[in-house]
């Protein structure tokens, strides 16, 4: 399946383009005229920093957005798109950056929304479970067609969502950001199924934050800057150095583990335990971790590795079953989530839309939320502190935002990152939990997170983050823990190399 | 409406003023100066000082109403037991207006009317504290929990008093609890009690929602709940205090109805509830939650009582008052709509 013919890039037939399409929403122009094409059975990813316009291009082509101005060319001919439903008659797909699924639904009612298979007496279940069954044979998970998707991981979620774009039958299926909460063995998997889905035609466009793995399926590549087109090339002709330097114009690396003494334990985890939330085994399963101030600490596994639920139960979310937690030694059973954060253990969590963001909320008021403590006088709130707090944050992270006054859906998706981040900072924490702080945000804001965790832990913070990109865990982390199945697996020093940590995660490296 | 917006392009050009913009946003109050000017046309008697405090004076217990619901319906929640919780207060006030009876002691104990305000506030305190413990900590979803209170506290007020209304409130001298129809009577500046006690609770409220960090809390949990207590809002503590307020803030209007009624029915405030959700909603607020503010709610109360009241003056009938407050409502949701879906991101 991996003999495809390496067509002449500029010889091969173009399906879908955008001709000086541009976008503003009010004073905010996110597109500005804009060429863009997508090649027939080739994968053309399009790379570009945080609120560069990506995700906007793409919901134009796909029938969500019309532009400002501008055409779009399918198959030569000028056409409108007038919606998603639309633009997949012609035979246009997206999956979403931000997800799009029911969650009160079944996986197999989220897959066929709005394209139920009907039978003789209604909708035909068994066979719309069958092919749900299919198509997660396909994408090599066990996903159980009848599980309600709010039971589900995020990144069970994000597979949903592939599987319901492969269902359509797309000519041109548009990916945006498709793998930001896989691991690594997903991320294979998905790639094997767009290989699949390339020797039968169909046309790609895809887009992601993790450059190198984005390299491996790229047949064209198209970098957005600030809503310009800034550079287009075939494969053959670029590399990593090429995207980075075009997305951001320098390139960045993401830091090394910063030189502290380390302090006093700061997080001391014993024997700790906790339930999966499908009620049977264990997520997390005695499991012991010590943590001193100054240290950065980074965790790697799998999906479904018990990650996410170790720091959820650190913050009080999750209720343990044995073990125990412990803070500059006391121990926090029984402390709510907002007395831990009081007493400076914070969690970002990996789920921004669901978990991280208020959505009817600004940024500025997203941004102080977790630090209200912080400027209230007596009874009352100061307007200036609050404004001061928001500003240093907007700046310590680096928000692309018109305003502290901007909605939050405003924000591109890793600029919405970037606030569930700068949220927790600002309450001044000196153990910080981050459940993949990397999720969605470009290579050049990824260095200065890490950057700004490296500084606060010369100050004495402790770091302990998650990742599913090996090239995270050999940066600023003194040291790395893989977990498989609830336990530490193996533990690393930073002087390791990702073949070591894959193979302690239980995965295959990624070709 | 304005010419560009009658031109080919999907949204009318994002620079200067753009009028349906401002028309949509401050639509309550632009409705509320319609319907001002329209009964001043239809009715003489419509535009005078005297005639704006009497209908202001009516608003009032919608307000407050609307003012308590609004607090819960931005917390993503709905309280159906104020209109019941308002006839309550108005009996359990009456009751103790005509005296306790402490048989042990074989005495008949007077409060003062201040302790009959205290105590009638603690009465509507307690059932939104219950409507609050049901909801917050047992997980029972708010429309059946006040659903439930409704007619519990109904019943109640029923019980109390055998189904009677107490028509004495106004005390006598010599028990030192006279003053009662102060609230519904009197006038400051010429300005009614009752009106003053809106602007009050009014006021309170939006510093309560703006400037307190409770406010943001309820914004927060309102909009996000799980997004809000991971960044660490005590979000059952702030469920149960909106359903206290809530309550608080109807027996607040059952003691101004009474008063003006100078009499406490257990029947008062039926159906009620359904006017201070339609007040909150006309007000511009979200009824998902997180979304609104008090001046929108206030401005929502004055629409739906000026309409009802000029209706009424101009001589329309009940049953066409009913459909023109139905359409009201329905056309303010169907612009809530427009607002919020410009602002979400596809
Ligand atoms: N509905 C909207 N209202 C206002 N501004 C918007 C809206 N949607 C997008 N924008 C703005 O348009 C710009 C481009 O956003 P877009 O989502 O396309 O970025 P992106 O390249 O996908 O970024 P990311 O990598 O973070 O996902 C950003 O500045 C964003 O704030
Ligand atoms: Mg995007």
């Amino acid at each position: 399946m991996n003999d495809i013919p390496q067509t002449n890039p500029d010889a091969s037939e173009v399906v879908l383009a955008a001709r000086h399409v541009a976008k503003s929403f009010g004073a905010v122009h996110a597109l500005k005229g804009v060429n863009f094409d997508v090649h027939r059975g080739q994968v053309t990813t399009l790379f570009g920093e945080n609120g560069a316009g990506k995700s906007t291009l793409m919901k134009i082509l796909s029938g969500v957005q019309k532009p400002t101005k501008g055409e779009i060319i399918l198959d030569g001919q000028p056409v409108e798109l007038h919606s998603t439903m639309d633009a997949q008659h012609k035979g246009i797909c997206i999956i979403h950056q931000e997800l799009s699924l029911a969650p009160n639904m079944t996986v197999r009612d989220n897959i066929f929304m709005g394209r139920e298979i009907m039978g003789p007496f209604g909708v035909d279940y068994a066979e719309e479970e069958r092919q749900t069954r299919a198509l997660m044979e396909e994408l090599e998970e066990d996903i159980d067609p009848l599980s309600k998707v709010e039971d589900l991981r995020l990144g069970q979620q994000q597979i949903v969502e592939i599987a319901r774009a492969l269902s359509v039958d797309a000519r041109i299926l548009i990916m945006d950001e498709p793998t930001s909460a896989l691991s690594a063995s997903e991320v294979e998997v998905l790639f094997k199924v767009i290989h699949d889905l390339k020797a039968r035609g169909v046309s790609i466009v895809y887009i992601s934050h993790h450059l190198e793995e984005a390299l491996t399926i790229t047949d064209h590549a198209v970098v957005l800057r600030d809503g310009n087109m800034t550079a287009y090339a075939p494969r053959s002709e670029i590399d990593l150095e090429w995207i980075v330097v075009n997305m951001v114009g320098e390139n960045f690396d993401l830091g090394s583990p910063p030189e502290v003494t380390f302090g006093a334990p700061a997080l001391s985890i014993e024997n700790l335990s906790v339930p999966s939330h499908t009620g049977v085994g264990l997520a997390v399963d005695g499991l012991d971790l010590d943590i001193t101030a100054g240290e950065i600490v980074c965790i790697y596994g799998l999906m479904g590795a018990g990650r996410t639920e170790l720091l959820e139960c650190a913050a009080g979310r999750l209720k343990n079953t044995g073990g125990s937690i412990k803070l500059h030694g006391e121990n926090v059973a029984g402390l709510t989530i907002a007395e831990r954060i009081n007493a400076g253990l914070v969690l970002v969590p990996e789920d921004r839309q669901r978990d991280g963001l208020v959505q009817t909320m600004t940024v500025g008021k997203n941004l102080s939320l977790a630090s209200i403590g912080n400027f209230t006088r007596g009874l009352f709130t100061n307007h200036a502190d609050e404004d001061k707090i928001i500003a240093d944050s907007i700046r310590d992270v680096t928000v692309k935002t018109d305003g502290p006054g901007a909605p939050i859906g405003s924000l591109s998706g890793g600029n919405q990152q970037k606030v569930v981040i700068g949220k927790m900072l600002v309450t001044d924490p000196s153990v910080i939990m981050l459940d993949e702080p990397s999720r969605g945000i470009d290579i050049g804001a990824k260095a200065e997170v890490f950057k700004l965790l490296a500084e606060r832990a010369k100050q004495g913070l402790a770091v302990l983050y998650t990742t599913s990109e090996v090239t995270e865990c050999l940066s600023i982390a003194h040291r790395i823990i893989v977990m498989r199945r609830g336990k530490i697996s193996a533990t690393f020093t930073s002087d390791t190399t990702k073949e070591a940590i894959m193979a302690a995660s239980g995965e295959s490296m990624v070709a | 409406m304005s010419a560009s917006t009658a031109s080919h392009t999907p949204k009318p050009a994002a620079k200067g003023i753009n009028i349906g913009h401002i028309l949509l946003e401050g639509r309550a109050f632009f409705a509320l100066i319609a319907i001002i000017i329209t009964f001043s046309f239809l009715s003489p008697n419509y535009a005078s000082v005297g005639n704006f405090l009497i209908m202001s004076n009516h608003v009032a217990i919608f307000g407050l109403l609307a003012i308590g619901m609004m607090l819960v319906i931005l917390n993503g929640g709905i309280d159906l037991s104020v209109g019941s919780v308002l006839g309550l207060s108005g009996v359990f006030a009456g009751y103790l207006m005509q005296g306790v009876e402490v048989p042990s002691l074989g005495i008949i104990l007077y409060p003062p009317v201040w302790a009959v305000v205290v105590l009638t506030m603690t009465l509507g305190a307690f059932v939104g504290f219950v409507n609050g413990i049901l909801i917050a900590r047992f997980k029972v979803p708010a429309f059946v929990a006040t659903l439930g209170s409704l007619y519990v506290a109904r019943g109640a007020a029923l019980l109390m008093t055998n189904g009677l209304t107490y028509n004495n409130l106004s005390g006598k001298t010599e028990f030192g609890n006279t003053g009662f129809d102060w609230l519904g009577f009197n006038r400051i500046a010429n300005v009614p009690v009752g009106v003053i006690v809106l602007v009050v609770v009014s006021v309170a409220a939006f510093l309560l929602l703006s400037r307190t960090a409770f406010g943001r809390w309820l914004y927060a949990s309102g909009g996000n709940e799980r997004a809000a207590e991971l960044a660490g809002v005590p979000v059952k503590r702030v469920q149960i205090t909106v359903y206290m307020l809530s309550g608080v803030c109807a027996a607040i209007a059952g003691l101004v109805l009474s008063s003006q009624l100078t009499s406490a029915g257990p029947t008062a405030g039926e159906t009620y509830e359904l006017t201070a959700i339609a007040a909150v909603v006309v007000g511009g607020a979200a009824l998902t939650g997180g979304r609104g503010g008090v001046g929108g709610t206030l401005l929502g109360a004055f629409v739906i009582g000026f309409l009802a009241d000029g209706l009424v003056i101009i001589g329309v009938s009940s049953y066409w008052q009913t459909v023109f407050t139905g359409a009201v409502i329905v056309l303010a949701v169907l612009l809530n709509s427009i607002q919020y879906g410009g602002l979400k991101r596809v």
